[in-house]
């Protein structure tokens, strides 16, 4: 199994931009494992690794290299077996994606796991890319992963209003959010352990890359709340129809 | 030249999403000169149905009824709507960033070579070979633009950020085969399952949303009362949906899903920031705390501070006496 990991700006991190809002300040900023990636995604290949009593779960992380003590550590320590880290910045989906996928390409993974979407660019892109350049399905968003038998899963998948209940064969790639498993906190032994773990550096491939990012803004202050007699809420009613006009 | 997008739809009725898209498209087709915006629809659906799609700009509908669309695989929905968007020489597509569409762009975006925006909230600009769209980051803490850097540009929309507005016209409803056959289909679809019968929270227009200052989950009655009287959906917050007061599907916030109805009454919930990473992008924003010190004032439009147990009852209230009133 192969779970993909990325590194996010901690969850309460204060955003800001410089160089005339082109580059994301990251002064101050903590950096941690983006969560669906580690809560759902890694913890769920290693409790299927420990249900089978076999296989490997490798992670990997395409990004520099303070992202080895920043991610790589962490998922070692959670209990991923080895690393990969391709050495470049992570400026574009494509980009990102050929790297996995070039990786992937050679290792015959059964699954290939992503999160639901980084919290920083938010765009649950990654996944999909990689199964298309894979050439593998894809089953997005998904809330559970059951294995049925030797060449069978059973997912479940979050739709509006609903969920899909379906069934696919090894090898394909999954993107996990909440439902699929329970966080881990790593322990002393996982810690110790995870220093002797392997991580494979690898030379990014030359990929054209699709986007680009050209500027950032900070939405507008909401205007300062305004309050409402609790012994009159017919007036908020009032004012969200003449002056919000939202009902 | 044309601008395609892909129809949402289910029980043979589109979705929202799919007119907020086509208006966009019929956008994006004005600033690109060109006239024509093509629909692509894959699955079981009438074609007096999707000729609807012409009171929103759409001129044209390509439907494959090939019922294999029916249960859905993304890889076999992106293969089909890759064939069309070659057979008509597509320059831009542009889908919804919902969960169909989350699974279908990137796919897309390989097959055309394509680069793409997941999430867009607003029209491009276009400046001659220039093209950028901007998006939400950091879950709702800032925007950024995005520039496409290939000939052909994919733009998966977020729900709710552009404004449908009725108008005129019928499309025409052309058949098309997209040649997709059953040794395509990879995932196999056992069950769909229905959480809801009202309207799906990341669709709701307004939604009412509770946290743990309501006690106890006997205590919802009221949420479900008010939520009832204004035509609502109800959410949560997620330590609620934790401690099972609530369904799982109803928990918004970073790990729950994200909304940006164009109301969202918060009751009993502190306003942490994972939880406001949901919901920020709401158009209008009422929070009803009994702390006036609660951080969630500070991202609200308006506010009510007191006891919800005594101001839901006659908030809801007001609600039906104004219903009465504006029909
Ligand atoms: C990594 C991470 C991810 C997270 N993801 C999410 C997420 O996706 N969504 C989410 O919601 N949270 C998330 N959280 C949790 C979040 O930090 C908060 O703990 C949570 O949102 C608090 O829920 P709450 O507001 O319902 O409860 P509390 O913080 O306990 O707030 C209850 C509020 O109710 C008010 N109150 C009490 N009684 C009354 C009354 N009678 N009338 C009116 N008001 C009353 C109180 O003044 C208080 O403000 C996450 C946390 C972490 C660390
Ligand atoms: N730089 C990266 N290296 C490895 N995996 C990544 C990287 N960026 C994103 N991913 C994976 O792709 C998922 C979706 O990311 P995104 O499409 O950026 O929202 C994440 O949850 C990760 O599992």
């Amino acid at each position: 199994m192969l779970v993909c990991i990325s590194k996010t700006p901690d969850t309460t991190a204060k955003i800001a931009f410089t160089n005339n809002n082109s580059t994301f300040d990251t002064n101050g900023v903590t950096f941690i494992m983006n969560p669906t990636d580690e809560w759902y995604a890694l913890v769920r290949a290693i409790e299927i690794k420990e249900q089978l009593g076999s296989g490997t779960v490798t992670v990997i992380n395409v990004g520099p290299k303070e992202n080895e003590s920043i991610v790589i550590q962490k998922a070692l320590a959670i209990g991923a077996d080895n690393a990969v880290r391709i050495d470049a910045t992570p400026d574009d989906a494509h980009f990102v994606a050929a790297q996995i996928a070039a990786h992937a390409e050679s290792e015959n993974y059964d699954i290939i796991f992503t999160g639901k979407e980084t919290i920083d660019y938010n765009g649950s892109s990654i996944g999909g890319m990689v199964a298309e350049l894979l050439n593998l399905p894809y089953i997005s968003l998904a809330n559970s992963l059951q294995l049925i038998n030797t060449t069978t899963a059973a997912a479940t998948r979050e739709i509006e209003g609903g969920v899909e209940e379906l069934e696919v064969d090894f090898p394909f790639v999954i993107s996990a959010q909440k439902g699929m498993a329970e966080q881990r906190i790593p322990n002393m032994r996982g810690i110790m352990s995870a220093r002797s773990k392997p991580i494979t550096v690898l030379p990014p491939k030359a990929v054209t890359e699709f986007t680009a990012i050209i500027a950032y803004e900070l939405p507008p202050a909401r205007t300062q709340v305004k309050l409402i007699d609790p012994e009159h809420p017919e007036e908020l009613i009032r004012l969200l129809h003449e002056q919000a006009k939202v009902i | 030249m044309s601008v395609l997008i892909y129809v949402n739809h289910n029980n043979d009725k589109i979705k929202k999403s799919t007119f907020e898209t086509a208006l966009y498209a019929r956008k994006v087709a004005e600033m690109t000169n060109t006239n024509e915006v093509i629909a692509v629809s894959l699955g079981t659906i009438s074609d007096s149905s999707l000729s609807v799609l012409g009171n929103y700009g759409v001129t044209k509908v390509l439907s494959d009824t090939n019922p294999l669309f029916d249960q859905f695989d993304a890889a076999v929905h992106s293969k089909a709507l890759a064939k069309a968007s070659q057979e008509v020489g597509a320059k831009t597509i542009v889908l919804s960033q919902n969960s169909n569409g989350k699974a279908i762009a990137p796919r897309l975006s390989i097959r055309l070579q394509a680069g793409l925006v997941a999430g867009a909230t607003e029209l491009p600009t276009i400046l001659g070979n220039n093209f950028t769209v901007r998006k939400s980051v950091f879950s709702g803490k800032a925007f950024a633009d995005i520039g496409i850097l290939t000939p052909i540009k994919i733009v998966s929309l977020n729900p709710n950020s552009y404004p449908v507005v009725k108008g005129e016209g019928t499309a025409p409803v052309e058949a098309f085969n997209s040649g997709v056959t059953a040794s395509d289909v990879k995932v196999r679809v056992k069950e769909v399952k229905t959480l809801t019968d009202s309207v799906p929270l990341p669709e709701a227009e307004l939604v009412v949303s509770a946290g743990r200052g309501m006690k106890g989950p006997e205590n919802w009655g009221m949420i479900e009362d008010l939520a009832q009287a204004l035509g609502a959906a109800t959410a949560c917050s997620r330590p609620v949906a934790d401690v099972h007061w609530r369904p799982h599907h109803e928990h918004v916030g970073q790990t729950g899903i994200t909304i940006r109805p164009n109301l969202y009454i918060a009751i009993g919930i502190s306003g942490a920031i994972q939880h406001l990473a949901g919901v920020n992008n709401s158009k209008v924003i009422v929070v009803i705390n009994k702390d006036p010190e609660a951080p969630f004032f500070k991202a609200a439009d308006y506010g009510i501070v007191g006891d919800a147990f005594e101001i839901i009852p006659k908030l809801t209230k007001a609600v039906k006496a104004f219903k009465a009133q504006n029909g």
